[in-house]
């Protein structure tokens, strides 16, 4: 700690000694030379810790990670007490990075691999104070954050759509296409003006098309999305919700998001995101979380939370050539060598829970050490791999971990919740939306909140909505209706409704199309529009609640009664996006059909000015050219006229 | 008399009765033809719906009926067929009524003008007799009941057949010279889809006759009536719009109604012209010809109540016709109401130049508006531009049906002051031309 204290405050001298623009520079170095130190001298503990993990693994990790806190708690005694009374304009710069890769072989024989990257910084955006000293915090986004006074905010790119069914529940669910949430502080007056700002500065920042959420697909729902860090305002007038289903997610969205990351691309995880082999896969995901958190349990020192995760699902056909083997190198085209120096903790963690005696795949090579988690409602086993640890790489200096199947039996739990959505009806006048929930839990019933938001160009008729499972009707305790406006805003439907244990629930509601002005079309207008996913958010019973088979491992004491805490969790669904076909008017032609409708207006305005402005008369024909000539000349002759 | 006509009522509630137990019902529902945008049942469904859901009806694009028709089907929703049916039978006595009074007066007026022998002598062709407008007040009511786009306007449970009542019972009073509830039932009308305001002129020009106040502007007995009148239609339409207001508690149906039918945000396809101008409208256009076409609408009343100042039930035929074939949501039960004043003008018959061209086409437009739509919307083989095409047709064949009517009566009463056969000054046979 005193080592600590005297290099701080060498960097203070530093600092008044120079001027402008080079302090900001020397701050940076100074500091990231600092954390390295602490880095190297990280390890050294923690290899102390994983020799006795390998006896103890779940119990040694819990140790593990008790020490660090009790380690940040000492330097947050120390510092602020003798420095920043000092020098109160200098800044705070506590924040930390933690990297982590899970992979979770599915037991369709693909792959999925989830990258977690979490900066923590303990500053305080809320309060006005203006911040302007970034270090492992993205400067882009946090000056976002300052300046639309943002209390939450949840970004998601999605390509492809997340098969439950096949693959289980994802860590972190996402629609299809690009789905943006934003708690805003009740500080904020215009909301709507603030938000289309928001969804303008975050489409520069990801490259992405966010600047097409307008007021025309933007909801405020009632409860669906609560605020998931500290929080103290769920008034949802604060809240806006938008999806953009037909988003297309591509490297110039990935490029934006590993900049935002502290090692960029240059080390630890991230070197394995190359867009060439994420985007050949079924499906990806990259999403940016980021919330309010609390540090401690008085939560005294607010801290932000940015999260930026990657999912993504290799295929065993496309991807795999077929062969049930996986390596760090197959799936992404790169192995790694080192975790990113600017990391607190790098590691990668596999699923191995239907593997615990290595019966089904082996992994190569092995680790000795184990964890412990109640992921989604279950308790997984996951073996680690610590990146901080040189160990890891082994002689080679590189990690290219490879998972071998041995055989492709076992099966997967199936989902407790699961949802699918279509359309039904032909002909493009009007159609039926069927929302199937299915709760495949054998004994328990849950209730579910589902969210709609279909655009204004297909008139819901919420008085044909019914509800129905196992063939009755099933009427749902709450409803939050708000009927759309023709180009100004769309419908938003909420219900929350009971699933009964081991049932299909179906909503069916009728949609009239609209014909929409030749300006308003996509320019691929017969491809059809896109309707945005609906939203499931359930609290769901867990499977450990439910799991009554005896092979785990547990104490005596603690299997009899299911626990509490675990009995149920969150979940959310998204179903498919939909896309409807709309009426179209002929393109080519709109000065035809402005000069055919004139015209038939001119025809009834002409004949009626006809008759109006005329009267009926005895018809004098008119003498013919001729005579009238042959008359002149009869005139000069003096001879009568003809 | 009367047995005839409650014959009719009849036959024509057990057609409707008939098709609204047939499974024929629900697909006349979703004829664009048949229903708008603002008179469809099921936006009147939707619009309790949302009330019950404790949403303002307004408050989306959906329903766009007024206050009143909320109110009205919150008590009847369960006997809406029933309140159709009655509404096309009020309808149909209404115009009865009207028309057997109207015919006696024209006889009346006749009877004077052949005593003090003001027509010329060989207009005798041109009298009518009494035999032959004995029964036109019942195929007035029979042209309106057995109609069939009335028929599918009631059995879609259109609500433009209780407009079309509330439009009828107007031309009873009026022409039975109550003002007060002429000018009720006008307001009434009005408040329902704002275009029969233009009725108003018609309706004081036969008042008056009826008063025998001479139509002059510089005589104080006109500015009297005509202030007399106004008060009396815009204190009624001062009232509705009140209780509309103390109904919901909000001028949003101000916009949700009004603004709706003057500015056409809903584009989806019907008999009128308005449909497919503006879907295939340029932008920074559209306001210019959204004035232009509403305009057209109310345009023209000023010449039409100066060339027929004498003769306001035709006018009134003018306007209904007018307003039907140039308004901005029209549906076929709108121009079943001025169809069943044909049989008024059958004396005009020998003076229509083109009446069976038009109604030609205009039976086969109605036999081509579901095949064309089949096409477009189900089969996907035609295009927009199809249905489009027979729009036009239709409503071309509208305008020249109403202007050959117009044509007939002004050539009947030119004949009648100047003569049948017009002699030129050399005694041969002139022709009669509009100059």
């Amino acid at each position: 700690m005193a080592a600590h204290r005297c290099s701080y405050l060498a960097w203070l001298v530093f600092i008044f000694s120079l001027s402008g623009i080079l302090v900001a520079d020397g701050q940076e170095t100074t500091l990231s030379g600092d954390h390295l130190v602490s880095a190297v001298e990280n390890p050294q503990t923690d290899a102390e810790t994983e020799k006795r993990a390998a006896e103890e693994p779940a119990v040694e990790e819990r140790r593990w990670e008790a020490t660090r806190a009790a380690d940040a708690a000492e330097e947050n005694q120390e510092f602020p007490a003798s420095v920043a009374t000092v020098l109160s304009s200098t800044p705070q710069l506590k924040d930390d990075f933690q990297e982590e890769l899970v992979i979770r072989p599915l037991h369709s024989g693909d792959i999925y691999a989830s990258f977690h990257f979490r900066t923590l910084w303990e500053t305080d955006f809320m309060k006005g104070n203006k911040v302007s000293h970034y270090r492992l915090f993205p400067k882009s986004l946090g000056q976002v954050i300052s300046k639309f006074s943002v209390r939450e905010l949840h970004i998601s790119f999605t390509q492809g759509y997340w098969r439950t069914m096949q693959w289980g529940q994802p860590y972190l669910p996402s629609p299809p296409g690009a789905e943006l949430w934003v708690w805003f502080q009740d500080t904020v007056t215009d909301v709507d003006a603030t938000w289309k700002e928001l969804t303008n500065v975050l489409s520069g920042i990801f490259c992405a098309s966010l600047n097409f959420i307008d007021s025309t697909n933007t909801v405020q729902p009632s409860a669906s999305f609560k605020p998931l860090g500290i929080a103290n305002v769920t008034d949802h007038r604060f809240l806006r919700y938008a999806t953009l289903p037909r988003e297309i997610v591509c490297t110039e969205n990935l490029t934006p998001w590993k900049k935002l990351l502290p090692c960029g691309s240059k080390a630890g995880l991230a070197v394995l995101l190359k867009s060439e082999k994420l985007f050949h896969s079924s499906f990806h995901s990259q999403a940016v979380h980021i919330r309010p958190m609390c540090q401690d349990s008085q939560c005294k020192t607010p801290s932000w939370e940015l999260r930026q995760t990657l999912n993504v699902v290799f295929d065993l056909h496309t991807s795999g050539q077929g062969k049930q083997e996986w390596s760090l190198f197959k799936m992404f085209s790169r192995t790694l060598t080192e975790a990113c120096p600017l990391a607190s903790s790098s590691k990668i963690y596999i699923d191995i829970t239907d593997n615990p005696q290595e019966e089904q795949f082996e992994l190569i090579p092995a680790t000795p050490l184990l964890r412990q988690a109640v992921v989604l409602g279950d308790r997984r086993t996951f073996s680690v791999y610590d990146l901080t640890q040189q160990v890891t790489f082994g002689t080679v200096r590189s990690l290219n971990l490879l998972i071998r199947w041995k055989s492709t039996e076992g099966h997967m739990l199936r989902p407790l919740l699961h949802a699918e959505r279509y359309v039904a009806g032909y002909g493009l006048q009007t159609g039926e939306i069927h929302t199937l929930m299915y709760n495949n839990h054998p004994f328990r019933s849950f209730s579910v909140l589902l969210l709609d938001s279909v655009p204004w160009y297909l008139r819901l008729y919420i008085h044909t909505l019914t509800v129905t499972s196992k063939g009755k009707d099933n009427k749902p305790s709450y409803i939050h209706y708000q009927p759309s406006k023709d180009r100004i805003r769309p419908h938003l439907l909420e219900m929350l409704v009971q699933l009964p244990p081991h049932s299909v629930t179906e909503v069916t509601v009728q949609f009239e199309r609209a014909l929409l002005k030749w300006t308003e079309y996509t320019p691929d207008p017969n491809h059809g529009f896109y309707v945005g996913s609906s939203v499931i958010s359930a609290l769901v019973p867990s499977t450990v609640a439910m799991d009554t088979n005896n092979t785990q491992e547990r104490t005596l004491f603690s299997s009899f009664f299911p626990c509490k805490e675990e009995s149920s969790y969150f979940v959310r669904v998204y179903t498919e996006p939909l896309l409807v076909n709309l009426p179209t008017p002929d393109f080519s032609m709109p000065y035809n059909v402005i000069c055919l409708t004139c015209t038939v207006v001119a025809v009834g305005y002409g004949s009626l000015y006809n008759l109006l402005t005329r009267s009926f008369q005895v018809e004098e024909p008119n003498p013919g050219l001729a005579k009238r000539i042959a008359n002149i000349i009869r005139k000069m002759r003096g001879v009568p006229p003809l | 008399m009367a047995a005839p006509l409650t014959l009719l009522l009849i036959v024509a509630v057990t057609i409707r009765a008939v098709l609204y137990r047939s499974s024929l019902a629900e697909l006349i529902a979703e004829r664009v033809e048949v229903v708008s945008p603002i008179t469809a049942w099921k936006r009147v469904i939707e619009g309790l719906a949302l009330l019950d859901l404790g949403v303002s009806p307004y408050s989306g694009d959906v329903f766009h009926e007024t206050p009143l028709i909320i109110y009205l089907f919150h008590f009847l929703v369960d006997y809406a067929e029933i309140t159709f049916m009655l509404a096309d039978v009020i309808t149909a006595v209404a115009l009865y009524f009207a028309v057997r009074d109207y015919n006696k007066k024209v006889f009346r007026k006749q009877k004077f003008a052949l005593e003090a022998d003001r027509y010329p002598h060989d207009c005798l062709e041109l009298i009518r007799r009494p035999k032959e407008m004995f029964y036109i007040p019942l195929k007035v009511a029979m042209f309106y009941l057995l109609n069939p786009f009335t028929i599918l306007s009631c059995v879609a449970k259109s609500t433009c057949g209780l407009n079309n009542a509330v439009i009828s019972l107007f031309i009873l009073t009026t022409i039975k010279g109550n003002v007060l509830l002429s000018a009720v039932f006008l307001c009434l009308a009005t408040y329902q889809s704002i275009y029969p305001l233009t009725l108003c002129a018609p309706a004081m020009l036969y008042l008056m006759q009826h008063q025998f106040i001479p139509v002059n502007f510089r005589r104080v007995s006109f500015w009297w009536f005509v202030t007399q009148y106004l008060f009396m239609f815009l204190g009624s339409l001062l009232v509705l719009t009140c209780l509309s207001f103390f109904l919901l508690g909000s001028w949003d149906y101000m916009s949700s109604v009004y603004g709706f039918i003057l500015s056409v945000p809903d584009l989806t396809p019907n008999i009128g012209l308005f449909w497919y101008f503006f879907a295939e409208m340029f932008e920074h256009f559209r306001l210019f010809f959204l004035c232009v076409f509403q305009i057209n609408v109310f345009f023209y009343t000023i010449p039409l109540s100066i060339k027929l100042k004498e003769h306001p039930v035709f006018l009134m035929f003018m306007q209904l016709a007018v307003i039907s074939i140039f308004k901005s949501y029209p549906t076929v039960g709108d121009t079943a109401l001025y169809l069943a004043f044909l049989p008024v003008w059958g004396h005009l018959h020998r003076f229509l130049r083109n009446i069976f061209l038009v109604s030609c086409v205009l039976l086969a437009c109605s036999a081509l508006f579901p095949v064309l739509w089949h096409l477009w919307i189900y089969a996907g083989s035609a295009n927009s531009n199809f249905y489009y095409a027979i729009t036009l047709l239709f409503n071309v064949a509208q305008i020249l049906l109403v202007s050959d009517y117009f044509y007939a009566f002004l050539r009947r009463e030119h004949h009648l002051t100047s003569g049948l056969y017009l002699k030129k000054k050399d005694g041969s046979e002139a022709t009669l031309v509009l100059k």
